[in-house]
């Protein structure tokens, strides 16, 4: 069952009503249900699009241009080794042929257990803490291969599940606008006057 | 491996951020560990622009942003004030969109401001909207920052809770919703136009312009203002102090502070607030309050001043001051505030293909000279690197460079080589700088270190006069 569930349908719907047009909310969408399912899977695009109002090869032709979405069977964790300058001048080639030998698989692939995907990844905006990596998007910094390996007994036992939620998981929170607060979306076709606290020059 | 000799910076929430005795305009909050809730933030000041904003009409806090001289901090440092006065009269709904995709090489600021700071952003967003007349506003984070996420999610539910987003803000009239969107990994997205394609539920591929700029024609075709995580967080000292405490900081022509990341062969690689006009390259690598000189005594061999889309600097042009004219006419250009440092320990030709290739892969595929150019560019440099290269290789990375920047690129003078510096900016062939990013780090390494990528390329033509033998050993 790869649709979205009916928790997430009421999400999804609370998320479309936040943007005037509704295939603003296709990236989030597609987040929501790799959140779900661990990757994006067909019946997840088909449903979205149905939400959206789009055909399906319109939610899989913006999905397949961004690199966060995968489009099959991903380790609980993904591993992702930064090698551009930064990272690379203070050594994450090695980083990554020690976590190749240490996982025992090459970048790209995951490991038997279905535990560990390890990916090359580009630059990662903490080019001072050389050389990073990302667990599910969270960052690790000036990582050693003991370190590493470190890291990777802690995924194994699971002494990092409260900070390192499953792959797809964005946020452990999510943005919340309260009803008696919501100004609501403006849309293009509905608002043709300037807002209330602005003197409005006649046009 | 060596052991690592590098300073850590003594704040864990905010790794690379070290204080000096520097003005802070920004990273003000940054020694706090909960420096990112509403409780720090009101105590230290938090909303007090927004509430001195509100008291003004919209035209006047407009007028203070314009005196202000606040430029944009995203890279292309246009004014903040004078692009809000952009939008046509009359025309609504108009939004704002936030550009917290940070995805330069070597630029780290943003995200630690989304971080360690995510009220002070919103209530930047906030101001920008009010003296902007907007209608929405929404928060594109880049998609890999999964705390920034976090952070900012919590900031605006309290933010709505407390009244400060959302109707009647303040009790007055003015009311805007503040939508957090989450990207999903795209160098290109950070492109303005790329950016509102995204949010629009497209591929992030940018929109030609001109003819419009997204100030006139930009989410779903209205009036839209896309502005910097960094620029936005000036705000709220700008509303609270007024712009003349802002202008008394830096410059005339470029008032206030920039978060500069230095990284690299560096003892102390970290994000500094600096002052502009202040201090020059060499202050920043060398300097006892910043980077403190190369790790372990080592040489300086080269420099990028400014992300990795700029041209390369050498030892010759440490004395020119962190400036962008002053920058553009030694040939390369600040960017987006990273300086990342390579001593002499370093192989260039290894160094310029890690960013042909991040170039080469980040292409969106909408222009032919970047989508093919970039890529050949990286096959060319990945095969010089794995000693496969030829002189004709040499050569046509010159000739592939002319397909996407025409004309003479911008470079640095080298007293070495008897080279004189061409200035900033080059020529292009395609939408956004994509391309030339891809061409700018190789042409760099080729012209200051030409002897490296000949030896690479004379060590294959021995390999190659190699006779192959008849017999079979015994």
């Amino acid at each position: 069952m790869s649709r979205l569930s009916d928790h997430n349908v009421i999400l999804a719907k609370e998320i479309i009503a936040r943007y005037p047009k509704k295939k603003s909310a296709l990236i989030p969408l597609v987040h929501l249900s790799q959140e779900q399912n661990g990757y994006v899977t067909e019946d997840a695009m088909r449903h979205i699009a149905e939400m959206i109002e789009v055909t399906s090869a319109e939610v899989y032709g913006t999905a397949s241009f961004y690199e966060m979405f995968r489009f099959e069977p991903t380790g609980k964790y993904l591993i992702n080794v930064c090698g551009t300058l930064s990272c690379a001048l203070m050594g994450g080639d090695a980083l990554m042929h020690h976590a190749e030998r240490t996982l025992g698989i090459k970048a790209g692939a995951t490991t038997d257990d279905g535990l560990i995907t390890l990916q090359h990844a580009e630059c990662q905006a903490a080019c001072t803490e050389a050389p990073t990596l990302q667990v599910n998007y969270r960052h690790r910094y000036r990582v050693t291969p003991e370190s590493f390996d470190q890291l990777v007994d802690d995924l194994r036992s699971g002494a990092l599940d409260a900070e390192i939620p499953a792959h797809g998981t964005l946020g452990r929170n999510r943005q919340q606008i309260p009803a008696d607060r919501a100004v609501g979306a403006q849309h293009p076709d509905d608002v043709t006057g300037g807002p209330a606290w602005i003197e409005v020059s006649p046009a | 491996m060596s052991t690592d000799s590098r300073v850590v910076s003594p704040y864990p929430w905010a790794p690379g951020f070290y204080p000096g005795d520097r003005p802070e305009i920004v990273t003000s909050r940054f020694q706090y560990e909960d420096g990112h809730t509403l409780e720090r933030y009101l105590a230290t000041g938090g909303y007090e622009g927004l509430r001195s904003a509100l008291g003004k009409s919209p035209s006047d806090v407009h007028e203070v942003v314009r005196n202000s001289t606040l430029l944009g901090r995203g890279g292309a440092g246009f004014p903040a004030g004078v692009k809000w006065g952009f939008t046509p009269q009359g025309v609504w709904p108009r939004y704002l969109v936030v550009n917290g995709d940070e995805s330069e090489p070597g630029t780290y600021k943003d995200r630690l401001l989304m971080e360690c700071d995510p009220h002070q952003l919103i209530e930047g967003s906030l101001i920008a909207s009010y003296a902007a007349g907007l209608s929405q506003c929404f928060l594109y984070i880049r998609g890999e920052m999964a705390l920034a996420h976090e952070r900012v999610a919590q900031a605006l539910n309290d933010a709505y809770a407390a009244g400060y987003i959302g109707k009647n803000i303040l009790g007055t009239d003015f009311s805007i919703d503040i939508v957090l969107h989450w990207g999903a990994g795209a160098y290109v997205v950070g492109e303005e136009t790329a950016l509102i394609e995204s949010l629009e539920g497209e591929r992030g591929m940018p929109r030609l312009k001109p003819p419009f700029f997204p100030a006139a024609v930009g989410l779903y075709g209205m009036p839209t203002i896309v502005n910097n995580v960094e620029t936005l967080s000036n705000l709220p000292f700008i509303a609270r102090e007024g712009s003349e405490a802002y202008t008394a900081i830096g410059t005339e022509t470029s008032p206030g502070t920039r978060m500069i990341a230095v990284s690299g062969h560096v003892s102390r690689p970290g994000v500094y607030e600096i002052v502009n006009g202040s201090t020059t390259f060499r202050d920043l690598i060398y300097g006892d309050d910043f980077a403190r000189g190369i790790r372990d005594g080592n040489e300086l061999k080269a420099f990028v001043p400014g992300g990795g889309s700029a041209p390369w600097f050498l030892p010759d042009q440490l004395d020119i001051p962190f400036e962008g004219p002053a920058a553009g006419a030694a040939g390369s250009m600040l960017g987006s505030g990273a300086v990342m440092v390579m001593d002499s320990t370093t192989d260039i030709p290894a160094a310029a293909l890690t960013l042909v290739k991040f170039y080469a892969h980040e292409s969106c595929g909408k222009c032919v000279p970047c989508r093919e150019g970039g890529t050949w560019l990286y096959r060319i440099v990945e095969r010089i690197v794995a000693g496969h290269g030829t002189d004709a290789d040499l050569e046509t990375i010159f000739e592939v460079g002319q397909t996407i920047c025409p004309g003479e690129m911008p470079h640095a003078s080298s007293e070495r080589l008897g080279l004189d510096a061409v200035p900033f900016p080059y020529k292009m062939t395609t939408i956004c700088f994509v391309g030339p990013s891809a061409y700018a780090p190789i042409h760099s390494a080729l012209t200051l270190f030409p002897e490296e990528f000949d030896a690479l390329v004379a060590k294959r033509a021995e390999r190659r006069a190699i006779p192959v033998t008849a017999e079979v050993p015994a």
